[in-house]
């Protein structure tokens, strides 16, 4: 992987390792960088060893092999305390026998400030986050989202360069959620801090981050910005973590430069963008996501490719239309369309002719 | 919304919310009283009454007053400060109380009892009780002597028998109750007349009384019985006053013509000298302080106990310090106190530390470890301390190995047993499992991520813990240092065992006085305070740490 290595670095995993029982790899050689100021989110499954990265990060777990280094200097040896990394966990840890104005505090205490400078630097933090008047609160007086704003103050009023989060938006409702993801990358933008963030969610990991790494199995699948990580997706893992995605499988027959010839498992033939294919013969899944199939044939772009489907469901939800259709012997394949004005609703049991261009559809590893 | 405001909510019915949800949630209710109904009465039975008895143990007096009714009335008048013993009034009392008393075989009780406040009291009522009857002889002789009619028992049926008598009878007969402590049941056949009770109060009173003693409880039929000794002596008493023979002059009853003849030769008869008499059998029925002591516990109810428990003693002035060398229970409460102190301590210091391992380990080894804490649980407490006792003693198991290994010296063996040392060491084991079981179940909830945001905070282990992670655990310490405190301040068995003179607790004591001394009211009132004490510092505690900050589990 060419962009995990980065000159001045300010974030580095060298060829970790980490193992808990001597048997089994839970990171198997982790390497990446990250500058500074970068937002970057680990993402991945339960288990999937990126909780581990992080809590090895602050200090946590120790590195089975292999170096962590922070600002060029390896902190493999350094204990949590002394490394000045900020943290938010999963379930805000406030200490619930302080209260807020006092959590906010204890960093600084331990950090031996004085107190005129650290009740301006806590009344900051805590208007940082709208909560100004909750100082004098304790914890269990608090909402969730509350809390998670408190944690986020704390973390962040000692001015640490490096945030790290781990799943800190889990036990909050959506609409919070959403709101809370907003203000996390506004703060971090706007204080200029390196932020490694951890979750499962996959739509938290793309509207936030700067880069996000999709780990699975002790690795990271792929490590790019959002946009390249949806659309661009480099092997089916990704392709299925990411987003909804259509699979069809079956064998490369011709392979040439930018695209490949894959005939389908019914013997339908289609052309693909081959991504993780290189040989004829393979066998392959070919990747579309719903939203880039089309089935209004005025819509339709020239030089699509074109397929006849059989529409199995048709579901209402507000903004979009989801379809689900059998094609190519694959009764999971889903469409999604907008609810235009003009946009036909489909029946079940209607049987209709779907597009899509060749390069949205991506040939990846079986 | 301002109407439901005013006027109350409705159910569908109609009726009135409330009502309606009373009677919903009243099924529920009562199933839940039937199901703890068993436990509280049990807990009824076993625990509010046995306390609410031994609080009233603890201030009961009545013995005193129930076995010398009269003697005590008659005191009353007796002032204890003047340096003499009563007068002869107050020893005829005391003669004929005691008699009756003699008779019921109460008067060693009463004996034992006194003796609590003063040694000497229970020889003294048990040597007089047995010479009563010599006290008496003397009338009885005289008396039949000038009347032979006066040896059989059917005259005495008859003179004393007549009209109206039913409310002095009434009265003896509730004596006879306290004084046996039980209702006498059955028919007196026995009715005294009226006239002979104003005529011959002594006599009547005495008769009454035994007549009442032979029906109800020898079964007799009090017409063939020959009256007490007592009854003579008491005859003997009436006789003496010149306006009551006067009035026998008048009286025309039954035996009117013996009892005449009896008042005519009253000098004949020995002048009633009780006073003399007691003094006689035992020198001490003359000493002040004997009468100050009846004086001072005869009201029903006596603060004597408590005082006693505090190392105090009543006095005709009022209550006052015992004397230096018979002080014990002030020092027993405080070395009691104090060393369940230091077994708390302990308990924090070496439970504190397995309750976090424990706390933190895997729960499968975690288990493993906690059947260890539990162990001592499943074995018997008697056996526990027993081992105590063969690995403390100067012999035993520590002191060989200290000595092997040359850290103590043969001839200067660790006394570790049958001192206070012993019983803090067997007690901070027996009751470690009580403080390491709730700490341990408060520590289970301290999320191990609290301290990890205090390391990423910047604190070292050491401030994390202290400023964090002890914090959190304040409630587990309370609520095994209650437990613990509670348990130690009232152990029996462990001092019992090893620990000797100088390491035995209040309990011991209270122990000693239910099963060995038999001093009850002792022991309650010992029990009493112990159970105040208990309770003060459990408000205190709640004052300081608050009692809801204590926290037995999740």
């Amino acid at each position: 992987m060419a962009d995990t290595q980065i000159k001045d670095a300010f974030v580095e995993f060298e060829r970790v390792q980490k193992s808990y029982d001597g048997e089994n790899l839970v990171v198997k050689d982790l390497n990446l960088a990250l500058p500074k100021g970068e937002f970057l989110t680990m993402l991945g499954p339960s288990g999937s060893g990126k909780t581990t990265c992080l809590m090895m990060l602050a200090g946590f777990e120790t590195a089975t092999y292999g170096d962590i280094r922070l600002d060029g200097v390896s902190i493999n040896n350094i204990p949590p305390h002394k490394r000045g990394i900020g943290m938010v966990f999963q379930n805000y840890a406030l200490f619930p026998h302080m209260t807020i104005a006092e959590n906010l505090a204890f960093p600084l205490e331990v950090r031996r400030i004085g107190k005129s400078e650290r009740e301006k630097k806590v009344r900051r933090a805590l208007d940082m986050v709208e909560m100004g008047e909750f100082g004098g609160r304790r914890p269990a007086q608090l909402s969730g989202g509350q809390q998670q704003r408190v944690a986020l103050a704390r973390a962040l009023v000692f001015e640490p360069e490096l945030v790290l989060m781990d799943e800190p938006l889990g036990a909050l409702d959506k609409q919070l959620r959403e709101k809370m993801q907003f203000e996390i990358t506004h703060l971090a933008h706007q204080l200029g801090i390196t932020t490694v963030y951890v979750t499962h969610d996959q739509t938290e990991a793309l509207t936030m981050s700067d880069r996000v790494a999709v780990f699975d199995d002790g690795r990271i699948q792929q490590l790019a910005p959002p946009d390249r990580l949806y659309e661009a997706p480099e092997n089916s893992f990704v392709a299925q973590f990411i987003g909804e995605n259509n699979t069809l499988e079956g064998v490369v027959t011709e392979i040439r430069g930018q695209t490949c010839v894959v005939k389908l498992d019914d013997g339908e033939v289609i052309d693909a963008v081959p991504v993780n294919v290189s040989a004829v013969g393979e066998r392959t899944r070919v990747s579309i996501r719903p939203e880039r199939v089309e089935y209004n044939k005025e819509r339709m772009q020239e030089g699509a490719h074109t397929l006849k489907a059989k529409v199995l469901e048709f579901i209402y939800m507000g903004d979009i239309f989801r379809t689900r259709l059998s094609v190519a012997g694959n009764d999971e394949f889903i469409i999604k369309t907008r609810n235009a004005p003009d946009q036909e609703r489909l029946r079940p049991g209607q049987e209709i002719e779907i597009g899509w261009m060749a390069e949205d559809c991506r040939a990846l590893d079986a | 919304m301002t109407d439901t405001a005013q006027e109350p909510m409705l159910a569908a019915d109609g009726r009135p919310l409330k009502q309606s949800l009373a009677r919903a949630l009243r099924r529920q209710k009562t199933r839940a009283l039937l199901m703890i109904a068993p436990l509280l009465l049990f807990v009824m039975l076993t625990f509010v009454i046995p306390i609410l008895s031994m609080l009233m143990r603890s201030v009961e007096n009545a013995i005193v007053p129930d076995t010398l009714p009269g003697t005590v009335a008659a005191l009353s008048a007796w002032d204890a400060s003047s340096g003499r013993a009563p007068d002869e009034v107050v020893y005829r009392h005391l003669f004929i109380d005691l008699f009756k008393a003699a008779e019921a075989k109460e008067h060693t009780k009463l004996g034992t009892r006194l003796n609590y406040e003063q040694t000497g009291q229970s020889s003294l009522f048990r040597t007089s009780g047995r010479k009563l009857d010599d006290l008496a002889e003397p009338y009885q002789d005289a008396i039949e002597d000038i009347s032979p009619d006066f040896k059989e028992a059917a005259f005495w049926y008859e003179l004393m028998s007549g009209e109206d008598g039913s409310a002095l009878l009434a009265q003896r007969r509730d004596l006879w109750n306290a004084l046996v402590g039980e209702e006498l049941s059955g028919e007196a056949g026995f009715m005294p007349s009226a006239q002979i009770a104003q005529l011959l109060p002594w006599t009547a009173r005495a008769y009454t009384d035994f007549a009442l003693w032979s029906a109800l409880v020898k079964n007799d039929t009090v017409a063939e019985e020959r009256p007490w000794e007592a009854v003579y002596a008491a005859l003997a008493m009436d006789l003496e006053d010149p306006a009551k023979r006067q009035a026998i002059a008048d009286y025309d009853g039954a035996g009117a013509a013996q009892l005449q003849a009896l008042a005519a030769a009253q000098s004949d008869l020995p002048a009633v000298r009780l006073r003399e008499g007691f003094i006689e059998l035992n020198r001490s029925w003359g000493e002040p302080r004997i009468w100050t002591t009846i004086k001072l516990y005869s009201p029903r109810y006596t603060p004597g106990y408590f005082l006693n428990a505090v190392d105090m003693q009543l006095s005709p002035d009022g209550a006052e310090a015992k004397p230096e060398n018979q002080q014990i229970y002030t020092q027993l409460f405080k070395r009691t106190l104090i060393m369940a102190l230091i077994i708390t301590g302990s308990c924090i210091l070496l439970g504190y530390p397995v309750a976090w391992i424990l706390a933190n380990l895997p729960a499968r080894t975690a288990n493993v470890l906690m059947i260890l804490v539990l162990l001592p649980f499943w074995t018997s407490l008697l056996v526990r301390t027993s081992a105590w006792k063969v690995l403390l003693q100067q012999q035993g198991v520590i002191n060989e190995i200290l000595v092997w290994l040359g850290f103590v010296d043969d001839a200067n063996r660790l006394v570790l047993m049958n001192n206070a040392t012993g019983t803090v060491i067997a007690m901070t084991h027996i009751l470690l499992p009580f403080m390491i079981l709730p700490l341990y179940s408060v520590m289970k909830t301290i999320p191990p991520s609290y301290l990890r945001a205090a390391k990423s905070l910047g604190a070292t282990n050491w401030t994390a813990f202290r400023r964090v992670y002890f914090p959190q655990s304040v409630p587990g310490i309370g609520a095994g240092s209650i437990l613990v405190f509670i348990l130690a301040i009232g152990y029996y068995i462990t001092p019992e065992i090893v620990g000797g003179t100088s390491g035995v607790f209040i309990s011991n004591r209270i122990a000693y006085h239910i099963s060995s001394s038999l001093n009850w009211g002792l022991a309650a009132a010992l029990g009493t305070i112990l159970l105040v004490v208990v309770l003060a510092l459990y408000w205190l505690y709640d004052r300081i740490v608050g009692i809801d900050n204590v926290k037995l589990g999740g």
